[in-house]
């Protein structure tokens, strides 16, 4: 969250205070500037109502199965993010999951492969997809939404040739299961959220300190100490809940811990924002989001930027594909398909990055994804039929799109 | 008069069959500001493309430091030292002025942005220009005001030690303070020893900060003259007839 601190305050001698910062917060939501505050808000709101209406809503089975429900559509948006901070689309994303799947199961499965092979053919034909968007784009010159509209249909036929028409190919590996369906036990689930607290910390103190002995403003203390200790509490809260016992037959089997696949998509969390916000391919991707031609005069060589930005958005996509067939321990011709990219597109938008490029960060992807599958979640107990679920998720990507578009606006 | 860093000798360019350059000579010094000024489509914008590589020049001699130089592309021209603040200054709004004074060529250290050193040094730029109009550098241009992103876009020019600062028409969408600052940005700029070329149709604002003043007519150079040596009527003559009784070229003085 230390991304997010207003550094904008004012430079002057006067020591900065509390309430100068949140001046400053105000000034940048007054200005357009409003990040992920709406899907926080909205994510609070959501809880509450379906807590109200549901007494399934808020227990711990349920809310370890939010977390599996919603993995693989926060992973496609999280690659999404790359190519939206540029004012792109990838509609074939959710299809080149389930390419990537396919490769995989078909490795494991008909094949005898060893899975961590198979998931690097997998990853590699990702790539491979990424790179055929990423320069019909950026060297061919075709939009990106008529290319990957294409895509979408041509990755989708490759997966019906992939799976065989109307078949679904079983996959057994263990590892690949696990992903989706088993959890860390209790104890290392604890020890797992103190080295990530540890590490979350060491580093804020990292960052204040390298600035402070470069003479520079740092973040207010009390204000970093009051966002750090609040998520962790809030993550401690979480890891408590998810390692309480949610099995319904506990002689049968034991269910509890933090499932695989959180630890997944932290790591993809924490090395995509290092490359967005420390590297100089991330500011180049903001820059050429924000004002192509200005990017392009500095020097920066757009085009390069712009299919690195679809490869690695495709690359991503492989790794959801891994998470789909972890799940359904199969792949099937519907695997990334249906509503799953419009989910992911919805989930970074209703995260907060904007589909005019240039604004955007990695967490938009889980605070959107969660929104998203807690509405479809919460809807599904309360037994709405999924026709009602989609055009309520309709109208909440509608309504971020259109916050995003007004605070545009309102920023010029 | 000192040395010309950048001259321009003889310069012809044309567009298919509009011959837009017809001769053009040109001599910008260090440390002074050189008016560049002309009526609409004159070919001022033409000339600092040549210069400044984006287009070649079909004919023509280039010296820079008294040396005969090619220049074949916006590269080779940011190799000279030689930086052109274009009209749109092209800044991305969504990055604050650190990113933006640094985009292209970011300081690192390993693989990772060193901000703080980056910070540091566009703090020494900012005050070195004696700004002190913008609140913070961690604010994003975007929330700027007009002669603000030109002072950004200004010492984007200068943090890389340019020898030669190209402006097309700085003030041409300010008001009367924030042109005021913008001139004086300008001034600051020539009296620390870079050459800078201002292209305005501003006759008040080239009075107030040139230091001579070359006027282009139909893509010729109708005179390139010391801004003391001449009235204010002298210029208008050259802009809107390309000759004036009595204007001594300064090329004519070497
Ligand atoms: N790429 C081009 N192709 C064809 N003609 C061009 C091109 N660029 C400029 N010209 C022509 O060259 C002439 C000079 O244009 P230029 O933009 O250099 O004028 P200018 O002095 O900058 O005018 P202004 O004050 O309006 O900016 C004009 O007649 C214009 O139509
Ligand atoms: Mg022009």
């Amino acid at each position: 969250m230390s991304t997010q601190t207003p550094e904008t305050a004012q430079e002057t001698l006067a020591a900065p205070s509390l309430k100068s910062a949140a001046a400053d917060y105000w000034a940048r939501i007054k200005s357009g500037d409003i990040g992920s505050l709406p899907a926080v808000l909205g994510l609070v709101a959501l809880c509450i109502v379906f807590t109200s209406m549901s007494s399934s809503f808020l227990t711990p089975g349920n809310f370890a199965n939010l977390l599996t429900q919603a993995a693989g559509v926060i992973v496609i948006a999280m690659g999404l993010i790359f190519v939206l901070l540029l004012g792109d689309i990838d509609l074939s994303a959710g299809y080149s999951a389930g390419v990537s799947g396919a490769v995989l199961v078909i490795l494991v499965s008909n094949h005898h492969w060893n899975w961590v092979p198979a998931l690097l053919v997998a990853i590699v034909a990702g790539v491979l997809m990424g790179l055929v968007i990423g320069w019909l784009v950026s060297y061919v010159g075709v939009p990106s939404f008529v290319v990957t509209l294409a895509m979408f249909l041509a990755f989708q036929g490759i997966l019906l040739l992939l799976a065989g028409e109307g078949g679904t190919i079983a996959i057994e590996d263990k590892t690949v299961i696990a992903i989706e369906n088993s959890n860390m036990k209790p104890l290392i689930s604890w020890l797992f959220f103190l080295i990530c607290a540890a590490l979350y910390v060491l580093s804020g103190l990292r960052k204040m300190a390298v600035r402070r002995k470069a003479g520079l403003k740092t973040e207010l203390v009390q204000l970093w100490v009051f966002k750090t200790v609040g998520l962790l509490a809030l993550c401690a809260v979480a890891v408590f809940s998810l390692n309480l016992e949610r099995s319904n037959n506990v002689k049968l089997v034991s269910l509890k811990g933090i499932p695989d696949v959180v630890p997944l998509i932290l790591a993809i969390l924490v090395v995509g924002t290092f490359f967005l916000s420390r590297t100089s391919y991330g500011r180049h991707l903001y820059a050429v989001g924000g004002n192509t031609e200005a990017a392009r005069r500095s020097g920066i060589d757009v085009k390069r930027v712009r299919l690195f930005a679809f490869v690695i958005c495709s690359s991503l996509a492989a790794i959801a594909g891994l998470i789909f067939v972890s799940r359904a321990n199969s792949v099937s011709p519907t695997t990334g398909g249906n509503s799953t990219l419009l989910y992911a597109v919805g989930a970074a938008v209703i995260g907060g990055t904007s589909l005019f490029g240039g604004k955007g960060k990695m967490r938009d992807a889980i605070l959107g994804g969660l929104v998203v599958a807690v509405i479809d979640n919460g809807m599904g107990l309360l037994g709405y039929a999924a026709g009602i679920k989609y055009i309520v998720t309709g109208l909440v990507l509608l309504v971020s799109a259109g916050v995003d578009a007004l605070s545009r606006k309102g920023g010029n | 008069m000192s040395e010309a860093i950048l001259s321009l000798r003889n310069i012809n360019k044309s567009f298919g069959a509009v011959h837009v350059l017809r001769g053009v000579d040109l001599d910008i010094y260090p440390g002074q500001v050189t008016a560049l000024v002309g009526d609409n489509g004159a070919g001022k914008s033409t000339l600092i493309k040549c210069i400044a590589g984006i287009y070649t020049p079909d004919s023509g001699e280039y010296h820079f430091d008294g040396k005969p130089v090619t220049v074949n592309g916006p590269r080779d021209a940011t190799a000279l030292g030689i930086e052109v603040v274009y009209q749109d200054l092209a800044l991305c709004d969504n990055l604050d002025i650190v990113h933006n004074l640094f985009l292209g060529r970011e300081k690192k250290k390993g693989v990772t942005l060193d901000e703080a050193s980056m910070e540091q040094l566009a703090r020494q730029t900012l005050d070195g220009l004696s700004v002190r109009t913008v609140k913070s550098i961690r604010q994003t241009v975007a929330s700027l005001s007009g002669g603000q992103r030109q002072t950004v876009a200004i010492a984007r020019a200068v943090l890389w030690n340019n020898k030669v600062v190209i402006l097309d028409e700085p003030t041409a969408a300010l008001g009367v303070s924030q042109t005021e600052q913008v001139l004086n940005l300008v001034r600051r700029l020539a009296d620390a020893g870079i050459a800078v070329v201002l292209i305005s149709h501003n006759l008040v604002d080239v009075f107030e900060v040139a230091d001579n003043v070359a006027a282009l007519y139909l893509g010729t150079m109708a005179a390139q003259v010391k801004l003391n040596e001449v009235s204010r009527n002298q210029v208008i003559e050259l802009i809107t007839t390309g000759k004036s009784a009595g204007v001594t070229n300064i090329g004519a003085n070497k």
